[in-house]
């Protein structure tokens, strides 16, 4: 058992009597280091390693850009789907008392546990021309399966649960005497939802939405069989990822999953600046 | 639990209640459409995947299931979540002990680290397993070289799937022994117990659950993982297809019920996923870490 060395005025760690610190944390770094840092380094050294002009003509070759665009473009309508109906689901959840709730509340989270492929096949027999929801569709002239629709029906299953569960402890711990005290002061129903109810859920909804965007940019397994994969048109950016692989063109397989990987970095930091902004405007 | 609360309200004041829930019809309307989007989101794919595995009869469902092919892609996938869980249970419980029994620099960056994986496109996470040990990869000539075989192979697909569960049971032990605190250890420490036995008699019965709950939530996400896995397999049948590659392989083979029937035994496995999840959840939820979500 190593302990970090005393040394005054700085500490690595505060004392303790508890054994274990150094095999614990040593071998936790030692793990993480191998498994995550040390491949994950590989991939921005190799894409460091392309040089700006080929990174360049990589990122702006239109059938990368296009891929970008639907990855990113679904998955902001998917998750903008997902907080108005997650966030609609979790108030039933919470607010409302009918036979079976703990049953749906367990369904929620059946895209956790589903594997992406399974929801892959399983949506686009739903969705294809000939199938139960296609069919009805199929006459009002609307086409899911095998265009951007589909994608955007994959990754809204895929992303409910990030929005209902992010939304719903929050909601369970909102307090009623608020919402009395707004109704006895004469506020109407509408009212207290607008003013009362939903400030204190924004920074939540915000977060949900986040969680499921970020998801939905990255989703392949269940995006692939409903999205008829068509170049410029359906194509998500993760599948360019493998289709450029297999082609062993590894420079532009590494420069689209960097290009990835840094704007799911910059979302998420504005995600986090509009959480700290919706804080103090509602916190 | 507010409910009690409403319910006493509504025979009295049907109007004060009014303001403090929504009216019936309202309240009617909104469960009609949460229950209608959670059935066509939801219920259906799941109704499907039975369906369609049946759709010929059970003869052909377990025709379907007894083809060599698809009994090698069980035993892969089990094979696979029985490396790549236990590693992880092992570095969730090492690594939990290191940040909840202790205060140190840097221990903030630490758990924003072990959340990584969840934000990467599993692609990504099969790529990198790529550039590293691939023909063109780093470390590409050294292994072929001596002979070792990573990609296209059990070791790579076990390396990726454990780059995709690496959080799970990490990130559900990390806020439950934080709550717990250290008085238990500390009491045990000071009784004589050594490490070992605090741990092994007084802090893992203390997380049990938890630990149970987040094994159970990684061993899903070990056999359905299918991006991360389809990038690092190769897709060589019998030796290198995992349960949820084969669903693929049969699928665009226009084997309906072969893919299906496959999809079934995932969709079962979800299920009772979830059962297990939701019984952990009713019995032991003080036992289970406060935090929710993936």
């Amino acid at each position: 058992m190593t302990t970090a060395p005393a040394q005054a005025g700085w500490r690595f760690r505060q004392p303790s009597v508890i054994p274990g610190f150094g095999l614990t944390l040593g071998f936790s770094l030692a793990y993480l280091t191998l498994i995550i840092l040390i491949p994950l380094s590989g991939l921005l050294w190799r894409s460091a390693a392309l040089g700006w002009p080929e990174f360049w003509a990589i990122a702006t070759d239109r059938r990368t850009i296009n891929a970008l665009r639907i990855s990113f473009g679904t998955a902001f309508v998917a998750a903008a789907v997902n907080v108005v109906f997650g966030t609609l689901v979790a108030w039933v959840l919470v607010r409302y008392r009918f036979p079976g709730r703990r049953i749906v509340d367990a369904m929620v989270d059946l895209p956790f546990a589903l594997p992406t492929a399974v929801a892959g096949i399983a949506l686009t027999t739903l969705y294809a021309p000939n199938g139960w929801i296609g069919k009805l569709l199929m006459p009002l002239g609307i086409k899911v399966a095998y265009t951007p629709l589909g994608i955007v029906i994959a990754l809204i299953f895929i992303g409910l649960p990030f929005v209902v569960r992010t939304v719903q402890p929050i909601m369970e711990e909102i307090d009623k005497e608020v919402e009395e005290a707004a109704a006895t002061l004469g506020a109407n129903r509408f009212q207290i939802i607008t003013r009362i109810l939903f400030p204190g859920l924004a920074p939540a909804i915000v977060t949900g939405f986040a969680l499921a965007f970020a998801r939905g940019v990255g989703e392949y397994g269940s995006v692939i069989f409903i999205a008829g994969n068509l170049p410029y048109k359906s194509e998500i950016a993760p599948l360019l990822i493998v289709i450029r692989l297999e082609e062993y063109n590894y420079p532009a397989a590494t420069a689209i999953a960097a290009i990835m990987l840094a704007l799911s970095f910059i979302m998420l930091l504005v995600v986090n600046l509009a959480q700290s902004w919706s804080r103090k405007r509602y916190g | 639990m507010a409910d009690p609360e409403i319910k006493s309200y509504e025979p009295h004041h049907e109007s004060q209640s009014a303001a403090v829930t929504e009216s019936r019809p309202a309240r009617l309307a909104l469960m009609a459409v949460a229950f209608a989007f959670l059935g066509i989101f939801l219920l259906l794919p799941l109704i499907i995947v039975f369906n369609e595995a049946f759709a010929k009869g059970i003869g052909a469902y377990t025709e379907a299931l007894g083809s060599a092919d698809t009994r090698s892609a069980i035993r892969l996938t089990l094979l696979v979540a029985a490396i790549s869980v236990p590693l992880n249970i092992v570095f969730g419980i090492s690594a939990a002990w290191a940040i909840a029994k202790f205060e140190f620099k840097g221990k903030a960056f630490l758990t924003t680290l072990i959340d990584l994986p969840f934000s990467v496109s599993p692609v990504i996470s099969g790529l990198v397993y790529v550039l590293l040990f691939g023909a063109q990869g780093l470390l590409g000539t050294w292994l072929k070289a001596r002979g070792i075989v990573i990609l296209f192979a059990v070791p790579g697909i076990v390396l990726a799937t454990i780059f995709v569960t690496f959080p799970f049971v990490a990130r559900e032990l990390i806020p439950l022994m934080q709550e717990q605190g250290n008085g238990d250890e500390e009491a045990a420490l000071s009784l004589g117990a050594n490490g070992w036995q605090t741990f092994w008699y007084v802090t893992l019965p203390n997380v049990k659950w938890g630990l149970l709950y987040g094994v159970l939530l990684c061993n899903a996400r070990a056999m359905g993982e299918f991006g991360a896995v389809s990038v690092v397999s190769g897709h060589i049948r019998g030796l290198t297809n995992t349960m949820p590659l084969h669903v693929e392989i049969l699928y665009n083979e226009y084997n309906a019920v072969g893919a299906f029937a496959v999809a079934s035994l995932l969709a079962g496995l979800a299920l009772v996923t979830l059962v297990l999840k939701t019984l952990l959840e009713m019995r032991y939820g003080a036992e289970i870490a406060a935090t929710r979500g993936h």
